[in-house]
């Protein structure tokens, strides 16, 4: 197999950069926890940590995993996922009202959350076993628009549009990484423009269309839906460049800031740390995004190439619509901050990509040594 | 499709990877981009907002009452203070066992069971930083015994306010008028959370109203930190108040509450200027309210019965009495006559009545006088001479006079409301009631009856520009005096003769000599007036007119005097009115009153040694006799005292136009009377006499 794109010499060597940063991500979201907390490891920067390191060894352990395995695995896992999806809505569907669980008894699963890497993992398979010469036809869309219309339209119904657009966009991203026809994607853009209100006006519920209401305009409703947008905002802006300092905001201390802990932690940080702190923890995801696309443009298999650059990007889709959400420039959908809210669903998904992407990652290197 | 699909091979589909992987991860770099610059706009450009709505949200700010600025007197003594109010709160967020502490406090204040209901209600509708009120204005023993026993009254917080306090009581109560708590009406005008702050006052009356800018003063904060769920975390810096300022008066206290005791049980009201400046030196009505107890907000019983009360405590009777103001204008009505070229040697024979037209006018003194120049008509108040004289010259000649001395007119004072009375003339006359003057009208108001009518005021100034020869406008407050007040343009001769004849009714065998002053080198210039409020029917006369004393309150005649001394260098003016007084007892009649208010001036220890002779044979000081009226009132009421005062604002004169309800009140029966004197015909059958002392 050649090599025509060179490697990086950096990522070349072990990922412990990569690590490196993600330890770094972790460790300071849990002392945003700590302060959350009011300047305690209960009860949550403790728990937090100690469910970091068991999923970070998993994800190390994860990454000696041969590529080939993810392969053979995708579509058996995307079957059961959907299956438990299903499973999810019909006891919901007995019990009624909203679920999202699957109480296994010693564990509370969220199949969706499960699914965001999956659909990667799914399509990548899907374009994997296409005949190259088949790119450009019909069926190369249809059935990976099924393989991510599905899951899709079951988590819309949960409901839980946040993770339904996450599931849509990291498959469309595999279908465009895979060389699918742009047009499609700029008719696609097009569509959603139109579609969009009316989805908006038809298919969503009640308190959803509120949320994006309210995210047009946040002011209209400071105390209700609007109060979660307002307070995030004032103190990310209070918190000005350097920020209030460690221990000192007082709009996640005094209980201003609603959700603090979970999925509005980056108002929590930014109040205390400020602009600075914003940056480099925006900074810290990118680089770990950068290095998951360089893991796919160095791996040498379509399947592990497509992979690699969708799992990446589902971390940036995880990280982009939360800080998106928290900065007022989207409706509150509830996507955590990866490794930084408190929550073992997100961290646990982040930390399954991460570990197939230095699976990848060490398929690479092995094949650059031969 | 039309063109056959493109062949794609492997390595195309890597390099398309590759491009749209680059695509890719440009587009995540810009929204990074953008996220970092979102970032840097809320929290760089918008930094002071956000900083702003944070403070908002986390301090919590209570107004802190400004301290009130005092009322001073020309020599700096207070009219109107602060003293140190103790008071007991709760804040609700350190309260523990609310019950045992309740029960607790309930014992230690003696607290009746409505204000402990009071309390509960309000800790249950407070949020927790915000202080409850338990007490205020309670004793030091009761202040102390909480203090003590603070370490287990968790959350009672013994704190020291401030309320208003009048030194001079009832004397100062329509000069200064009282505060009380804001209306919720001003609070909805206002939005202002000082408002609603317990234990805030603003003025309700009188110059506490009027000066309400001055004296209020910037109210300091107590921030506090809070949580979302109004739970108090840390008490901040205090930010003090700015007290109101101090508003000097030119009122002397110890005159004005001299004048107020000396008035003893009258209804009356007593106006001292200085005749150099027109500075104000006492400016009394009696009786009046205790403004203290009216600033802590009185019980319905003490506002009924200060209601009832014929005597009009309620009244400012100062600026809102009017009064015919009698043979007091008849020094007025000599300037005039002078002005208008009458000789004063020309000499009227005084028969007792007059016949003008087919109606008689009596003078007072039934035998009549005689013969009489201008100076002896004024010193023994005959009438005769003033009838003729306004029958001869008319009205109009005097009415120009009578208005450049003050009559009729309004003054600027800082008192909201005052009624200036009338200056009639045939103008006048056609104007208000569409009927022409007679010569009858010309008779009635030459002896200051019929339309004449004035407050005590304006009498007052009377006496001071005649006393002073110049336009003096009277000042109350020390820093807006005017001074350099033009001369009035009557020849000082002719002032000079009106003077002597004034120093005559009181030191020559006037009707006036009760007045004379036993202070060396000081002699009191006056004259009295006696107004009647009722008409004297012919039977009556024939029967022999009732004596005053024979007669209901309501019906005896008004006493009056206009004064100023020293008689040959005039100093001091004054004006005292009396309401129905009727001139029954001599001490309370207005000449010895007059004196005792002058002599004051010049020589203190004479007047209180006066004031205590006499004091004793009315029932003492102000304080004893209202604690001596409160007390019988309350046993004449067949129901008990409530044990709860109920404090209310809805039943306290919140605002003049109470005032003035109480005033037309009085007046009404005065008017009543005064309109069927005022026709012409009928006053002209039976006359109006005047009857002095």
């Amino acid at each position: 197999m050649s090599r025509r794109l060179p490697v990086p010499e950096p990522i070349a060597r072990l990922p412990w950069k990569v690590l490196f940063l993600v330890v770094a991500i972790a460790t300071f979201g849990q002392v945003v926890l700590y302060s959350a907390a009011g300047g305690s490891l209960k009860p949550w920067a403790f728990s937090q940590g100690l469910r970091f390191y068991v999923f970070f060894v998993g994800a190390i352990v994860l990454s000696y995993v041969p590529t080939r395995w993810w392969r053979d695995m995708a579509l058996p896992a995307y079957a059961v996922i959907t299956l438990a999806l299903v499973a999810v809505e019909l006891i919901g569907a007995v019990r009624g009202g909203s679920q999202r669980w699957l109480d296994l008894g010693f564990i509370r699963l969220q199949p969706s959350e499960f699914m965001k890497p999956c659909i990667v993992l799914a399509c990548a398979r899907f374009y994997d076993m296409l005949p190259p010469g088949e790119t450009r036809r019909f069926s190369a869309i249809w059935p990976a628009a099924l393989l991510i219309g599905i899951p899709g339209a079951i988590v819309m119904k949960q409901p839980d549009l946040g993770t339904a657009l996450m599931i849509c966009a990291g498959g469309a991203t595999v279908m465009f990484l895979a060389g699918i026809p742009l047009r499609l994607f700029v008719g696609g853009a097009l569509a959603a423009a139109v579609a969009i209100p009316l989805a908006i006006n038809y298919a969503l519920h009640d308190y959803q269309k509120n949320r994006i209401l309210i995210f047009l305009d946040p002011e209209s409703d400071p105390l209700g839906t609007g109060y979660h947008i307002s307070q995030s905002k004032i103190a990310i802006g209070s918190g000005g460049i350097t920020g209030k300092g460690f221990l000192q905001g007082t709009q996640s201390h005094l209980d201003y800031l609603p959700e603090g802990q979970t999925d509005f932690v980056f108002a929590t940080m930014a109040e205390e740390w400020g602009l600075i702190g914003g940056c480099l923890l925006i900074l810290a995801f990118l680089l770990v995004i950068r290095w998951g696309i360089n893991v796919g443009q160095a791996a040498s298999t379509r399947f592990e190439r497509l992979t690699a650059a969708g799992l990446a990007t589902t971390i940036f889709f995880y990280v982009a619509i939360n800080l998106m959400m928290v900065m007022g420039l989207a409706p509150v959908v509830g996507i955590p901050l990866p490794l930084v809210s408190f929550g073992s669903s997100a961290q646990m998904t982040v930390l399954l990509c991460l570990g197939i992407l230095m699976s990848i990652d060490r398929q690479n290197r092995r094949s650059a040594r031969w | 499709m039309r063109r056959p699909p493109k062949v794609v091979t492997e390595a195309m589909q890597a390099y398309s990877f590759s491009r749209r992987a680059w695509l890719l991860g440009s587009a995540q770099l810009g929204v990074g981009a953008l996220l970092a610059g979102r970032m840097a706009w809320l929290s760089i450009a918008q930094n002071e907002k956000y900083n702003t709505l944070s403070e908002s949200n986390r301090v919590n700010t209570t107004p802190i009452p400004p301290r009130r600025g005092w009322i001073v007197d020309r020599h700096g003594a207070p009219l109107a203070d602060n003293r140190t109010d103790f008071r007991i709160d709760i804040i609700p967020d350190r309260l523990e066992d609310e019950e045992r502490v309740l029960a607790l406090l309930q014992r230690l204040l003696s607290l009746p069971p409505e204000e402990m209901e009071r309390i509960r209600l309000d800790l249950k509708d407070a949020p927790g930083f915000q202080p409850v009120q338990v007490a205020e204005n309670i004793d030091w023993d009761r202040f102390a015994a909480v203090s003590l026993r603070q370490p287990e009254l968790p959350g009672v917080a013994p704190t020291r306010g401030f309320a208003r306090n009048y030194p001079a009581g009832a004397a100062v109560a329509h000069l200064t008028g009282y505060v009380g708590a804001p209306t919720a009406e001003q609070y909805k005008a206002t939005r202002d959370p000082l408002l609603v702050t317990p234990g805030f006052k603003i003025g309700k009356d009188g110059l506490e109203k009027s000066l309400e800018p001055v004296l209020r003063g910037q109210p300091g904060a107590k921030r506090v930190e809070v949580t979302a769920r109004g739970k108090l975390v840390a008490e901040l810096a205090t930010r003090p108040d700015v007290p109101g300022r101090n508003q000097r008066l030119t009122i002397d206290t110890g005159l004005q509450e001299y004048a107020a005791r000396r008035l003893g049980t009258n209804s009356g009201s007593a106006v001292v200027f200085d005749v150099r400046t027109g500075e104000m030196l006492a400016m009394v009505s009696m009786p009046a309210y205790d403004p203290n107890s009216f600033s802590d907000g009185i019980s319905h019983w003490e506002w009924q019965m200060l209601s009832d009360n014929d005597h009009v405590p309620l009244m400012n009777k100062v600026t809102q009495g009017l009064y015919p103001p009698g043979s007091t204008v008849k020094p007025m009505n000599a300037l005039a006559l002078l002005h208008a070229g009458v000789s004063p040697s020309e000499r009227i024979f005084c028969s007792g009545a007059l016949r003008v037209g087919n109606g008689i006018f009596h003078c007072h003194a039934r035998r009549g006088h005689g013969p009489l120049d201008m100076k002896n008509a004024v010193m023994q108040s005959c009438d005769i001479y003033f009838y003729e004289m306004a029958r001869r010259l008319g009205y109009d000649a005097i009415a120009p006079t009578a208005k450049l001395l003050g009559l009729g007119q309004k003054f600027e004072l800082p008192f909201g409301s005052q009624r200036y009375g009338t200056v009639p003339d045939s103008a006048w006359k056609l104007r208000k009631y569409k009927t022409k003057w007679t010569v009858a009208d010309s008779l009635n108001a030459s002896i200051g009856q019929g339309y004449v009518l004035a407050n005590p005021l304006q009498l007052a100034v009377m006496a001071a520009r005649i006393a002073s020869g110049r336009d003096l406008q009277p000042s109350l407050l020390a820093d807006r005096v005017h001074l350099d007040s033009p001369a009035l343009p009557f020849q000082s001769e002719h002032l000079q003769i009106v003077r002597e004849a004034m120093f005559g009714v009181v030191n020559a065998g006037g009707t006036g000599g009760a007045a004379r002053m036993y202070v060396p080198n000081v002699a009191l210039a006056a004259k009295t007036g006696t107004a009647q409020v009722r008409r004297i029917t012919m039977a009556e006369r024939r029967g022999g007119v009732l004596s005053n004393g024979q007669l209901p309150f309501k019906l005896r005649d008004h006493a009056l005097f206009v004064c100023f001394a020293p008689a040959d260098n005039p100093r001091y003016a004054a004006a005292i009115v009396l309401e129905h007084n009727g001139h029954t007892v001599r001490n309370l009649d207005t000449p010895m009153i007059g004196r005792d208010i002058m002599t004051y001036l010049f020589d203190r220890d004479r007047a209180m040694t006066s004031l205590a002779e006499v004091e004793p044979t009315w029932g003492g000081d102000i304080r004893t006799r209202m604690a001596a009226e409160a007390a019988a009132y309350q046993a004449a009421r067949a129901a008990p005292p409530q044990a709860v005062a109920t404090k209310t604002d809805a039943v306290v004169p919140s605002d003049s136009a109470s005032v003035e309800r109480a005033t037309d009140l009085a007046n009404a029966t005065q008017a009543a009377v005064q309109g069927s004197e005022a026709n012409g015909t009928t006053i002209a059958e039976e006359g109006t006499t005047e009857r002095n002392p």
